[in-house]
């Protein structure tokens, strides 16, 4: 689904990222990534997500290399094939609940009944019509859990969903997810620096200057 | 560190970041404070240069007398040089003559000429005096010298030695120019003789204009004029040179005041600009500030803060705003004269200077417009709670503090109660107020008129499947009206003002046309080079001329200045043939007269112009006495009609009564038919063969009417380019709000970038966001500048100038205008936002990556 090949990225001033780095992911895998900071997990989301270009490398998408695509292009495939969760929740104010999880829907130019359907699969029924200055943060997280699954995406990339948010809240959200994405057969990303985030995927690799490497969890948290 | 450097740290910070916005508020104060300071400097310059002009022409006399009428018997001259307290007497006579050479120039080809007595003008009006060639002093006594000016020299082309023809009547005279008055003010056209001389040349033997009074010392003048103006009784006036200086304030007083509003409107339109720039400032950091509240900032601080930053702006722009309209007064004036081409001011040639105390003040108007536009933003950062503040989507809640219904409401209310009262020292003060309070009032109710609007839009249009774009731009318009609104009140207020112009000046424009052809339904008019009141053309001239072949009809006017208030300037006594059967015939009457065929008998009627009635008080219906003949005589009322000639007063009456009365059969001017058949070119020829028709001043109506049309749009170019100050000032706002809501915007781009909006779509949603704003804007500041222009028309107009009109709508014009407004607007919208977009997505969400 996802191919990492020799890509190699470096910083404007010069300082290297990512060497060498090669990995592939199959369909329906949800994989955490954690590391240093610093060490480029969020430069390789960019990468990934066609939002940024690797110095050298490919990067294929179902087999497509993402760097032979122009912006359009690009912004098809993310529009059709991605998800994203962000750390701010990045809800539109001055749209209701509804009209931001069909977003991705109206982009795509489908119906946009499944929207009642994923409010309710996020414990939102019945708040559709309500706007995001009513909502809690962690409220605010199930909207954009919502609205990055709506479309029935292929690869769901989330960074730091979590970072926000209390424990508690936290950890409703990332059960959430991984049900969401499960659920919606989607490959799922999610960059975090928290072992308990992460022990919510399926497998966790670690990025090093060496590359992806399995890592196992030490249940700290 | 002291909380004066954090206040700088912010201060810069904001600006360096901020810099076009900071740039553009600035533009505005500066082009708002210089709009209004160049008028002020160019009406003061030009009134004081007219004012100390008239006045030099009257000297150091304590009192002058003038008759009612333009003229009276000398006689009056001994009486008054040997009335006890009068230490000297000064006779004059100031009469303005056709100069051949300029005629055609209709608006411009008089030379005013004073004839003084020399041995008592050397005591009261030195500068009047001659400069003759050396050896030659008895010049000033010649009977063919005259003195002229150096302007009156310039615009005659001649010079010392030179001859100078001028017309008397129907007669060409030839004047030796025997030296200059070099004490004459710059621009000021005057030309001086001796008064005997002057009496025999221009047929005025026996009259005189005015006699100038020096009175003894002890004299105590404020009860000399009292006593002397019993004792001369109604037929002649006493005045000071204070009544002179209110007379010509008075002239022009109406004039300067709109154009002040005018300039102010610039100014208004700025503020709002100032406090658009502000709110959104303020909004942006909202929780910037409320970050700086939770790590120990007080409510006071804050305050203290954004009022600063308002302060300063107010202070470097009202600054550059000075400097701007000093160079604006200066280059104005060398362009366009001391009555930017209206000519209100005619014959002076001001020059500006720095008004330090005018300076001061339009400092401190440009100063505080600019903080009141920053105490609501910043009374609302102080206000708000931090917890809230912290949270983003609170913004369009916060700015809908700025606008409550309820002011907008009671602003309406009052401009409409306003609307209702009379003028205030003659003035439309409360039509002013109206005005502002409904501009105020209009843009405070624009957010629940977006909202209501946009939102109806989106309901409307769910029901078929909408794009994206379209989705999130109605969205956001019906769900965040407040940012739409503040970007949209720059776009609002000048818009309506716009609109509101443009619907007067054509209003006034169509009347006056309307008008025109009413009171000029001759197709020639023929004028004698009268001098002054005197003169014209006798019985055997106008016999001559209603003899001539093609004309169908000939009538025949008398005009007179008649002085009724020492306080006011003439009116004008129209004598002519009235349509017995019905004045509507002849004169342009409004509703108010009496209906035809209701005159009773044995009375003499006379048709007042609206301004005599604001101004004197007089009804239809009533008897008034005017000092028309050796007395003054009962006249009744018939009917009022329009006047867009003289804001002053005029009168019209049957000529038939004017003869009896005064004996005068003179008159000058005669009105022309052709007859079928007869060109207005054969008919000027013919006219131009009498023995007396070289001296004569021929018209066409359709070239008056022109001609009349061609000054009415000079007059008001000024006014368009006032206009044009404020709709451009209007788009900086646009541009400077929707520049600050798009970068604050940014996240919102990066976002829906990431979701796979592209980048054209994002600009579609910014040219529709914009365009659909303005076109709201546009429907609502027709409305707004609708209501605006029947205040204009229906209140400001008659209150200010004395006269009605009916209203027109050019719709043209407005279709243009809004065409123009909508493109720039929606370009102005989708370049601001260029701006947000073009920047990186990931840096945009950088706090997730």
């Amino acid at each position: 689904m996802l191919e990492l090949i020799n890509v190699n990225k470096a910083y404007a001033e010069g300082r290297k990222v990512l060497t060498h780095l090669t990995y592939a992911l199959k369909a329906g895998d949800y994989v955490a990534i954690m590391g240093d900071s610093g060490v480029g997990k969020s430069t390789l989301l960019n990468l990934i997500a066609g939002l940024d270009t690797p110095d050298s490398g490919e990067i294929r998408i179902n087999s497509v290399a993402i760097s032979s695509l122009d912006d359009d292009a690009a912004t098809q495939l993310r529009r059709e094939q991605f998800g994203f969760i962000f750390q701010a929740f990045h809800v539109l104010p001055h749209l209701t609940l509804a009209q931001n999880i069909a977003l991705p829907l109206l982009l795509n130019g489908a119906p946009t009944d499944r929207v009642e359907q994923m409010l309710a699969d996020v414990g939102l029924r019945d708040r559709g019509h309500h706007f995001p200055r009513q909502l809690s943060g962690g409220e605010l997280q199930r909207v954009a859990i919502a609205r990055a699954l709506i479309h029935r995406p292929k690869l769901v990339l989330a960074d730091e969903p979590t970072g926000n948010l209390d424990p508690d809240t936290a950890r409703e959200i990332l059960q959430l997810m991984r049900t969401e994405i499960k659920t919606n057969g989607a490959t799922g990303i999610l960059v975090t620096h928290s072992h308990a985030a992460a022990a919510t995927a399926d497998f966790v690799l670690n990025l090093t200057k060496d590359g992806l490497h399995p890592a196992k969890l030490e249940r700290s948290e | 560190m002291s909380s004066a450097s954090l206040s700088r740290w912010l201060l810069f910070g904001e600006w360096r970041a901020h810099f076009v916005q900071m740039i553009v508020a600035l533009i505005a104060i500066a082009i708002g404070v210089a709009m209004a300071f160049s008028i002020h400097l160019i009406n003061t310059a030009a009134f004081n240069e007219f004012s100390a002009a008239s006045k030099s022409l009257s000297g150091q006399s304590d009192l002058q007398v003038y008759g009612r009428k333009a003229f009276f018997d000398e006689s009056l001259y001994p009486l008054l040089a040997n009335t006890e307290g009068v230490a000297l007497a000064n006779p004059v006579l100031e009469l303005d003559v056709v100069v051949p050479g300029k005629l055609q120039n209709r608006n411009d080809h008089k030379l005013k000429i004073i004839g003084i007595d020399m041995f008592r003008a050397v005591h009261i009006s030195p500068d009047l005096l001659g400069l003759t060639e050396e050896g030659k002093t008895l010049d000033r006594l010649a009977d063919d010298a005259i003195f002229l000016s150096p302007a009156a020299m310039e615009w005659l082309q001649v010079k010392q030695g030179d001859s100078l023809s001028l017309n008397v009547g129907l007669q060409t005279i030839t004047l030796r120019v025997a030296g200059g008055l070099v004490r004459a003010r710059a621009g000021q056209r005057i030309a001086v003789m001796d008064i005997g001389v002057a009496q025999w040349h221009f047929q005025q033997l026996g009259l005189l204009s005015r006699v100038e009074l020096k009175l003894k010392n002890g004299v105590n003048h404020a009860a000399f004029k009292v006593k002397l103006t019993d004792e001369l009784g109604e037929s002649y006036r006493v005045t000071e040179a204070i009544d002179q200086e209110k007379r010509i304030a008075n002239m022009s007083r109406a004039y300067r005041v709109n154009l002040n509003m005018l300039a102010l409107v610039a100014l208004f339109t700025g503020t709002f600009l100032v406090f658009s720039t502000q709110v959104l400032s303020v909004i942006r950091r909202r929780q910037q500030f409320a970050l700086l509240r939770v790590l120990g900032f007080t409510r006071q601080q804050l305050l203290q803060q954004i009022i600063t930053e308002g302060a300063i702006l107010g202070v470097i722009g009202s600054l550059l705003g000075l400097g701007l309209g000093y160079a604006i007064a200066a280059t104005a004036i060398q362009l366009l004269g001391g009555d930017l081409g209206t000519n209100f001011f005619p014959g002076v040639k001001p020059s500006i200077y720095f008004d330090p105390m005018a300076a001061v003040i339009f400092f401190l108007v440009g100063l505080i417009v600019t903080m009141l536009g920053s105490i609501a933003p910043a009374l609302e950062a102080a206000r708000a709670k931090p917890a809230l503040a912290l949270r983003s989507g609170s913004e369009d809640v916060a700015m809908a503090k700025f606008s409550p219904p309820w002011f907008a409401v009671i602003c309406l209310s009052v401009a409409l109660l306003f609307t209702q009262l009379p003028p205030i020292f003659e003035l439309p003060v409360f039509g002013y107020l109206a005005i502002a309070l409904l501009l105020i009032g209009g843009i405070a109710l624009m957010p629940r008129l977006a909202a209501w609007a946009f939102s109806g839009l989106l309901t409307l249009l769910q029901r078929y499947r909408l794009s994206t774009v379209l989705t999130l731009v109605l969205a956001r318009l019906a769900n965040a009206p407040n940012q739409a609104a503040i970007a949209l009140g720059g776009i609002l207020a000048s818009f309506s003002l716009m609109v509101a112009m443009a619907i007067m000046v054509t209003s006034f424009r169509v009347s006056i046309d309307d008008w025109l052809g009413h009171v000029l339904p001759a197709d020639l008019y023929v004028r004698a080079a009268a001098s002054g009141d005197q003169g014209g053309f006798q019985l055997d001239t106008q016999k001559t001329i209603a003899e001539l072949p093609g004309f169908d009809r000939v009538d025949f006017f008398r005009t007179q200045q008649v002085s009724l208030d020492v306080n006011r300037p003439e009116i004008t006594l129209f004598a002519r043939p009235v349509d017995r059967t019905d004045a509507r015939n002849t004169l342009p009457l409004t509703d108010d007269r009496i209906a035809s065929g209701a005159l009773p008998e044995n009375v003499m009627p006379i048709w007042v112009s609206e301004a005599m009635v604001d101004l004197y008080g007089y009804r239809v219906g009533e008897k008034v006495r005017l000092p028309v003949g050796a007395t003054s005589s009962e006249f009744l009322i018939a009917g009022v009609w329009r006047d867009y000639g003289r804001q002053f007063g005029a009168v019209q009456m049957q000529l038939a009564d004017y003869q009896r009365l005064t004996g005068d059969l003179t008159v000058n001017t005669v009105a022309l038919w052709l007859q079928a058949g007869m060109t207005a070119d054969a008919a000027i020829a013919n006219l131009r063969q009498l023995p007396f028709g070289a001296a004569l001043e021929i018209s066409r109506s359709s070239d008056m009417r022109a001609l009349s049309l061609e000054i009415f749009d000079r007059s008001f170019a000024v006014t368009y380019l006032l206009e044009m100050v404020a709709v451009v000032i209007g788009l900086l706002g646009v541009a400077a709000s929707f520049s600050a809501q798009t970068l604050a915007r940014a996240k919102e781009f990066g976002m829906l970038r990431h979701i796979g909006v592209m980048r054209r779509q994002i600009f579609s949603m910014l040219a529709a966001e914009g365009g659909l704003l303005t076109l709201l804007g546009i429907v609502l500041g027709f409305v707004l500048g609708w209501s605006i222009s029947l205040i204009l028309v229906f209140i400001v107009n008659p209150q200010s100038f004395h006269w009605t009109m009916q209203l027109h709508l050019p719709w043209g014009w407005l279709t243009m205008i809004a065409g123009i407004m909508l493109v720039s607007a929606a370009l102005t919208a989708l370049l601001a936002g260029r701006q947000a977009v073009s920047g990186n997505v990931i840096r945009a969400v950088r706090e997730d990556w």
